[in-house]
């Protein structure tokens, strides 16, 4: 059986790999990955993929949406979804951040699967990036706990124990984050010292 | 006026907080301006100005429901209610959000190529393209490569102007030029590359261009056709009905920023607004000069005085003409985007939503046309309309080639 060929265009160079993977593992055949700097319409000539999948944030979609006109003396023109395809799946497509373009007489419901895959690898990504963001942002947080659990330190002459509770009581007398409050000691402390 | 609040002398608003579209561009200049200096705020609206890379991400995001208005091009709403190139979503418009402001530029090579032709070709504006058909023609013969020239988005005004232009000398744009779309960010380092020959673009993107000094502006879409729309505030049919105090607020804010810009003094800080991260990110010098009405056409000549290259207000700049938008939509049939058989009244009555931009104006206490539509292409200079309060004084509303387009 001949594979579908698809086309990946994004510029998460890491995001690729892991829908590379996902719908290689499914039987499709990727054929390219390409960036945004990448020169698209002269591909997509060349290699005739059966369907594109697009960041929804790549600037190249209005070319791809273009391609229906330039090749419309062409047997094979592409065509954003088609006008009876299915309307919440493109909702939760774009939600997710992912937009395809298929190959016009190429059967509508073959799509279906392609894009579960590519939104269910979007989501994930997404949610990864998330994680990770959230990681960093405690890893930050407790670098400046640190910092300022030093200074009140060195100011009071007390241990960290202490050092920690006062920032707390003066974190819930001003109704604030221990972070907010943590940074504004080593601001203040850094001003002082100007 | 400043500081002042006006949304409690209004209907009770529907929604506060919107999340707005755009394209970075020079005339993103409403939205921007009405966030920046408080316009939205003081009637009432907290506003996100989400910052979009492609047309047809503000085409999709609009019809799913994840922007409450967009800026869009004058041709848009038309074809979202129409579904051609996407989803299809009755989308309306009341309020055009700028006249003007693009342009067609070539390469140094290719303005070479026809200078060699006619040393003169250019010297007279607004430039016609016969120099290019003679050069197209004598390509044609040398067995050359077909020129390219790229627009931004496939049912776009700039598509429109460019064929409009390209086929007044009988050049067929689809036959004789290759046309091709790229993203307006992009046009600069395509046209330097040559992987295009010219493009039709809004700024800052052609005075990029030229600044830079790897391309000419042969013509501006001001000189093909005086003062026709150009960007407008897209909503959906749905949300406008669900929203009506909420759209008409906006609508307000935006007349307003419209009004501020509009005077002579506001375009200097309009540029630099413009020209921050959050914008256009690019120099505001570059912004600056055809925002101020000076056109430069070449790297190394003086600018040309073009007074009304970019307008947002005078001269019922943000009216939604009628015959505007059936100008546009029989160029849509002309070139085959739009169906011979589609009725262009029913269609723009549907979308273009005059009665709401008078009620508006009305509330603002300030005049309207009476008509929706005028003769385009009638007025060499400027004239003057029935309106509500009496007259209003309008400005020309020629096409480069004299045609007049009498929609009635």
């Amino acid at each position: 059986m001949v594979k579908l060929t698809v086309t990946i265009v994004d510029d998460d160079a890491g995001r690729s790999i892991i829908l590379q993977r996902a719908l290689e593992d499914a039987g499709y055949e990727v054929v390219a990955i390409l960036s945004s700097h990448d020169n698209l319409l002269m591909h997509i000539e060349k290699v005739q993929p059966d369907v594109i999948i697009v960041d929804l944030e790549s600037p190249n979609r209005d070319s791809l949406e273009s391609m229906r006109i330039v090749t419309q003396h062409n047997p094979r023109p592409i065509v954003m979804f088609t006008n009876d395809a299915d309307d919440s799946m493109i909702g939760e497509a774009i939600n997710a951040g992912v937009s395809a373009y298929v190959v016009d007489g190429f059967n509508e419901s073959r799509i279906k699967p392609i894009m579960d895959v590519a939104i269910a690898r979007f989501r994930e990504f997404q949610a990864l990036r998330n994680e990770l963001q959230k990681t960093r942002d405690t890893l930050e947080e407790r670098k400046i706990m640190e910092k300022a659990k030093g200074i009140v330190m060195t100011q009071r002459q007390c241990n960290e124990n202490e050092a920690y509770k006062t920032i707390r009581t003066l974190a819930m007398e001003n109704n604030k984050r221990i972070v907010e409050v943590a940074e504004q000691i080593i601001s203040i402390t850094g001003a002082l010292k100007n | 006026m400043s500081g002042k609040n006006k949304s409690s002398s209004q209907q009770p608003l529907e929604k506060t907080e919107l999340n707005i579209g755009f394209v970075p561009l020079t005339d993103s200049a409403c939205l921007a301006v009405a966030k920046e200096k408080g316009f939205f705020s003081q009637y009432g609206l907290n506003v996100n100005l989400s910052k979009e890379p492609s047309w047809a991400n503000i085409r999709d995001k609009l019809a799913y429901g994840m922007l409450d208005a967009a800026q869009m091009l004058a041709t848009m709403p038309i074809a979202s209610s129409l579904g051609i190139g996407g989803v299809r979503k009755q989308t309306v418009t009341a309020l055009v959000l700028g006249v003007n402001g693009n342009a067609i530029t070539l390469s140094s090579d290719l303005y070479k190529q026809l200078q060699d032709i006619n040393p003169d070709f250019d010297k007279q504006r607004p430039v016609s393209a016969e120099t290019l058909k003679q050069l197209i023609e004598i390509r044609k013969q040398q067995g050359k490569a077909v020129l390219s020239f790229a627009h931004v988005f496939p049912y776009s005004t700039h598509n429109y102007f460019l064929r409009y232009w390209l086929a007044s000398a009988a050049i067929d744009p689809d036959r004789d030029v290759n046309l091709c779309v790229i993203p307006p960010q992009q046009m600069v380092e395509n046209l330097q590359a040559n992987s295009i020959d010219g493009f039709c673009a809004g700024e800052p993107w052609n005075q990029f261009a030229i600044n830079a000094g790897i391309g000419h502006a042969l013509i501006s879409s001001y000189e093909i056709w005086n003062n026709a729309a150009e960007k407008v505030l897209g909503v959906n049919q749905e949300w406008a009905l669900q929203y009506p105090n909420t759209h008409k607020a906006l609508m307000k804010a935006l007349i307003e920023a419209a009004q501020w810009i509009d005077k002579k003094e506001n375009r200097l800080e309009t540029a630099v607004i413009l020209a921050a991260e959050a914008y256009t990110n690019v120099a505001s010098e570059i912004i600056a000069a055809p925002l101020g009405g000076e056109y430069k056409y070449h790297a190394d000549s003086m600018a040309e005085k073009l007074d009304d290259f970019n307008l947002f207000y005078q001269y019922n700049a943000s009216f939604p003409w009628h015959s505007q938008a059936a100008w546009y939509m029989s160029q849509m049939q002309r070139w085959g985007d739009v169906a011979e058989s589609v009725n262009i009244k029913t269609v723009i009555e549907a979308v273009y939503w005059d009665e709401l931009y008078r009620q508006v104006m009305t509330e603002m206490g300030l005049d309207w046309p009476l008509s929706s539509q005028k003769t385009e292409g009638a007025h060499t200079k400027q004239w003057q309309i029935d309106s509500q309060q009496g007259k209003q004084v309008m400005s020309s509303d020629l096409f480069f080639d004299n045609q007049i387009f009498d929609f009635r």
